[in-house]
């Protein structure tokens, strides 16, 4: 599913990733660890198509409409409520019955009552939960999580670790945190950036 | 042709709707083209050329328009949605397409208000500076937003957008002006449209490169 061999990123003449290699299979759940600085996100943002290597070859096998990417930024309008967010994403990934998929999103990941506030009056928790919705609303076979847990209380963690669970061997995972022992359970790989 | 045109019109309707919420560009633009019009009547001789007033209104135009456009990314540069833009399955340029109808959309509605002020504080305008200045929004929009796409992934991004416009909107301001004035209207509306074929074409070709790392 992603393919990386002897890949480089420099943002002038700092190098971010140097000579880095690995292979993560369909089906396979990929966490990546490190400590600050050490380009795990700049990792996930290239094989999400947001940034492009400088040196070496990168392939990741789905095209955009089937990856979900969740980064640092929620990546939602804080204008538009939690259901315009959404009904705005299902109409640009093409969700066949969307209404219906983003009820039952917003129902699963707690958020219905709060389906008509704007984002801007969400609290950190609830827009974690809202980025999650977004990420899964098109069923991507990619799944790409930059510190999926930041910002989610207990029982928002909790959820997040059964929809992980329910996607383990069903969809590839490549997923940074600085909490691996947390997604131990579901990992079939480790990538340790220096 | 049909689905990029889809993506285009989502992505435009909501430019449209969080302006409609926030209303942060439209009401400083119609701000700025009533009080800068308002300035030229005050420190223009009376007297002066039709040349000189003519050319003041296109002076308004551009900066109204520079106004707008500098806002145009700031939802998606601000929470770093340009990022959730480019990840969806959508062609790269819908954006910059949606975009510029959502500015050419700002532009018009300021403009539906400069056009009778200009007539108030100087003299009434004819159909070949209507004609201008619609072919000029056309431009104005087609090279600004990928500009202003340009200068929201830069980091001295106030500095950048009048920087790199204003020396492109010099053509506009010429065909523009010559439009308005020339008894002759024709060759410069012509001119101001291949401006717009070309500039359009060339920012479409290029945006998808402007928002990648």
């Amino acid at each position: 599913m992603i393919k990386a061999e002897r890949l480089e990123k420099r943002y002038g003449f700092k190098r971010v990733l140097d000579g880095l290699s690995f292979d993560l299979e369909r089906g396979g759940f990929l966490v990546v660890t490190g400590p600050n600085g050490a380009g795990k996100t700049t990792l996930l943002r290239m094989c999400a198509g947001l940034a492009i290597p400088t040196g070496g070859t990168l392939e990741v096998e789905p095209d955009r409409s089937q990856i979900g990417f969740l980064g640092h930024e929620p990546l939602v309008y804080r204008e538009l409520t939690a259901l315009e967010n959404l009904d705005l994403y299902g109409r640009l990934y093409r969700v066949p019955e969307r209404r219906e998929r983003i009820g039952m999103l917003l129902e699963r990941f707690g958020l219905w009552e709060a389906r008509r506030e704007r984002a801007s009056a969400l609290s950190r928790g609830q827009l974690q939960r809202l980025a999650l919705c977004r990420t899964v609303l098109h069923k991507p076979e990619l799944l790409i999580l930059d510190e999926p847990f930041s910002g989610l209380d207990d029982e928002g963690a909790a959820l997040l670790d059964r929809e992980l669970a329910g996607m383990r061997g069903q969809r590839t995972l490549l997923v940074a945190t600085h909490d691996p022992e947390r997604v131990a359970p579901f990992a079939s790989g480790r990538l340790a950036l220096a | 042709m049909r689905r990029y045109l889809g993506d285009a019109a989502v992505l435009a309707h909501k430019d449209l709707r969080l302006e409609l919420r926030a209303r942060d560009t439209l009401p400083a633009m119609l701000l700025f083209v009533l009080s800068i019009l308002a300035v030229f009547h005050f420190a223009l001789p009376s007297g002066s050329s039709r040349l000189a007033e003519l050319g003041l209104l296109w002076v308004a135009i551009i900066f109204t328009a520079l106004l707008g456009l500098g806002r145009a990314f700031v939802a998606e540069r601000e929470q770093g949605l340009l990022d959730a833009l480019v990840l969806a399955p959508c062609d790269r340029s819908a954006i910059w397409l949606a975009k510029g109808i959502a500015t050419l959309a700002f532009l018009a509605v300021a403009e539906v208000v400069a056009l009778p002020a200009f007539a108030l504080f100087f003299r009434p305008v004819g159909w070949a500076t209507i004609a201008g200045v619609l072919l000029a929004d056309l431009g104005i929009c087609a090279v600004g937003t990928l500009l202003s796409a340009m200068a929201a992934a830069g980091r001295a991004r106030e500095l950048l957008l009048p920087l790199l416009f204003l020396p492109l909107a010099l053509p506009i301001v010429i065909g523009g002006v010559g439009a308005s004035v020339a008894h002759n209207p024709g060759k410069y509306l012509a001119f101001l449209a291949l401006y717009d074929a070309i500039f359009a074409l060339l920012a479409w070709a290029s945006f998808e490169y402007v928002v990648t790392e």
